[in-house]
């Protein structure tokens, strides 16, 4: 439902975006990730209208934005960066006007409206001037309006930045609820997030795609996927050496990391070469020993290793090209 | 789960959308004293001018018109306009409101021309609540009524094209104050070819056909002689391509904003 292609956006000499292509189908939650200034709000404002591209396009529901805008607004819903609203206006004025502007009058206005305030909880503060409204209520009169029309593709810059844990659950709760029946996009820097509600997630780096893959691919690439961490019960620290000789011996294994742990068993992260699964080969090895195991885990691999390599990695200064 | 809400409301048209912004920014005239305190000073003000012996010399005068009213409009508006309009997309852009707006489904004229009739509005009822001097020289005298029409619209137009070119002045800076000094700048270039002083030194030396010219650009000019009581077709057509220009100038700033 949202096509992005080779969308660009040059500042004067900076280019922002730089050739930004992926497409998201109904029922995907797109996490976009990148650090500070990769470019991921100025390809959200290319795509919701906001900005003229330099070059490119996105085409939503069939729709190109830079032909057929106004089509594309119609079928958008989108929570800008910090959830901009009017100060002075009160969440119920404020949902008004942006149902007004959707078509909604009379009697559907006023039940859409309840609807919302049951959906994102704003009870109570509905005839409150938004202005003195908690961050979190802010971003959920923000939320409210960006799905106000019940869009199909629905566009989130940093839904959950500034919330309290509790906060951040519940709009990754209604995220989900969402999400079946919508295609959605987020920007996040916050990488649980990704692995919480989302079910691709594309990693940019100074305008540039510079991963897209699910969660679970992206982890695969983490250098400790496969991993196995393994602590072991010894009578004596000295012993600990040994242990890891044994372990750094096996097959497929590359290095052997010890970690810190509590008294009477040596902790020990086994990487293998290439992400293989060395699971069998360290089971077989324990029973051959003998050892008393008091933990025993494969890594999936961590997002936050992957995004580190990726974006401040070789590819990242521009290696690709 | 039931049909989903989105096709259930049709597609309003721009209009009504227009209709909805104007809506929520004459609301948000109200929202906060800016209003009040603006309706009172512009009371105080007209009422001060009218009266006052040494300027507008409403009793002194000795006859029953409001031409003391409304000869210092001009010269009221230059100040009090543009802290109408300094906030119609200067506020918006500050506020990153704008980015709300903007990927509104909103045609941007209907945006521009929502947020302009809002602040017309809003001078309009300013304008209304000075109609008990109306009543007063009815009560005293027996006034020309046709010429107090006739003021009334040629200050209402005057007020659109200072609020015009206040739009384009706003939608080119996120700062209020910068948008009021500038937007009192550019007004007053187009008081001055027709102010008194001017006029008499451009004479000096030019062609009486080319001063009378210049002085036509002016809005001094143009609402002086709208408000003699004479509504002139080419003096309505003057305001209007003023307004008309300054808000395409509105759209062009915005337009520039967007693919910078």
């Amino acid at each position: 439902m949202i096509d992005i292609r080779a969308l660009s956006k040059r500042f004067g000499p900076l280019v922002a975006v730089d050739g930004v292509s992926f497409t998201v189908r109904r029922g995907e939650v797109l996490g976009f990730l990148g650090p500070n200034g990769a470019g991921k709000s100025t390809t959200m404002k290319m795509v919701t209208g906001f900005l003229a591209p330099s070059a490119g396009t996105a085409v939503v529901c069939g729709h190109d934005v830079v032909q057929e805008p106004l089509a594309v607004k119609e079928r958008i819903g989108y929570l800008p960066e910090g959830a901009p609203a009017y100060p002075d206006m009160t969440p119920e004025s404020f949902l008004r006007f942006v149902g007004s502007v959707r078509g909604f009058r009379g009697a559907a206005l006023r039940n859409r409206i309840d609807e919302l305030v049951s959906v994102v909880h704003l009870e109570g503060v509905m005839r409150q001037p938004i202005d003195t409204l908690s961050k979190g209520y802010k971003r959920r009169v923000g939320l409210a309006a960006a799905i106000l029309h019940d869009p199909d593709v629905l566009i989130m810059d940093e839904p959950t930045d500034g919330l309290d844990p509790n906060q951040k659950h519940e709009v990754r709760q209604l995220i989900r609820a969402m999400a079946p029946d919508k295609a959605i996009v987020l920007s996040t820097h916050i990488l649980e997030e990704v692995e919480a509600v989302c079910t691709r997630a594309v990693i940019i780096t100074r305008g540039r795609v510079v991963a897209d893959g699910t969660p679970a691919e992206l982890q695969a690439r983490s250098r400790s996927h496969n991993a196995v961490r393994i602590a072991v019960r010894v009578a004596s620290p000295a012993l600990a050496g040994g242990v890891r000789d044994e372990l750094a011996r096996l097959r497929y294994v590359e290095a052997v990391e010890p970690c810190p742990s509590d008294n009477g068993s040596a902790t020990f992260v086994v990487r293998p070469k290439a992400g293989r699964a060395i699971l069998p080969e360290v089971t077989t090895c324990v029973r051959a020993k003998g050892w008393e195991v008091d933990e025993l885990r494969v890594e999936e691999g961590r997002l936050d290793e992957v995004f580190r390599d990726i974006t401040t990695g070789p590819m990242a200064n521009g290696g690709a090209r | 789960m039931s049909e989903p809400i989105a096709r259930r409301v049709p597609v309003p048209g721009a209009a009504s959308r227009m209709l909805a912004v104007l809506r929520r920014e004459l609301a948000g005239y109200f929202v906060t004293p800016v209003a009040y305190v603006f309706i009172v000073i512009f009371l105080l003000v007209t009422g001060l001018f009218t009266f006052s012996g040494d300027l507008g010399g409403f009793f002194e005068r000795g006859q029953a018109d409001l031409r003391p009213f409304f000869v210092f409009h001009p010269w009221l508006y230059l100040f009090l306009i543009p802290a109408v309009s300094m906030r119609l997309w200067a506020e918006e852009r500050r506020q990153g409101t704008i980015e709300l707006l903007m990927t509104l489904p909103v045609p941007l004229w209907a945006a521009i021309v929502g947020k302009f009739f809002a602040a017309w509005a809003f001078v309009a009822i300013a304008l209304a609540l000075t109609t008990p001097l109306w009543v007063t020289v009815n009560y005293l005298g027996d006034p020309d009524n046709g010429v107090i029409v006739a003021g009334y619209v040629g200050s209402l137009l005057m007020a659109g094209a200072y609020l015009a070119i206040g739009s384009c002045v706003s939608a080119l800076t996120r700062n209020q104050v910068i948008a009021f000094i500038i937007t009192v700048v550019v007004c007053f270039a187009f008081l001055l070819p027709g102010f008194g002083p001017v006029t008499a030194l451009l004479s000096a030396w030019a062609p009486a056909r080319l001063v009378e010219a210049v002085a036509s650009f002016s809005f001094l000019t143009r609402f002086e002689s709208v408000a003699k009581g004479v509504i002139d077709l080419r003096d309505m057509v003057y305001f209007a391509s003023v307004i008309a220009l300054f808000l395409f100038g509105t759209a062009a700033a915005i337009e520039g904003k967007k693919a910078a």
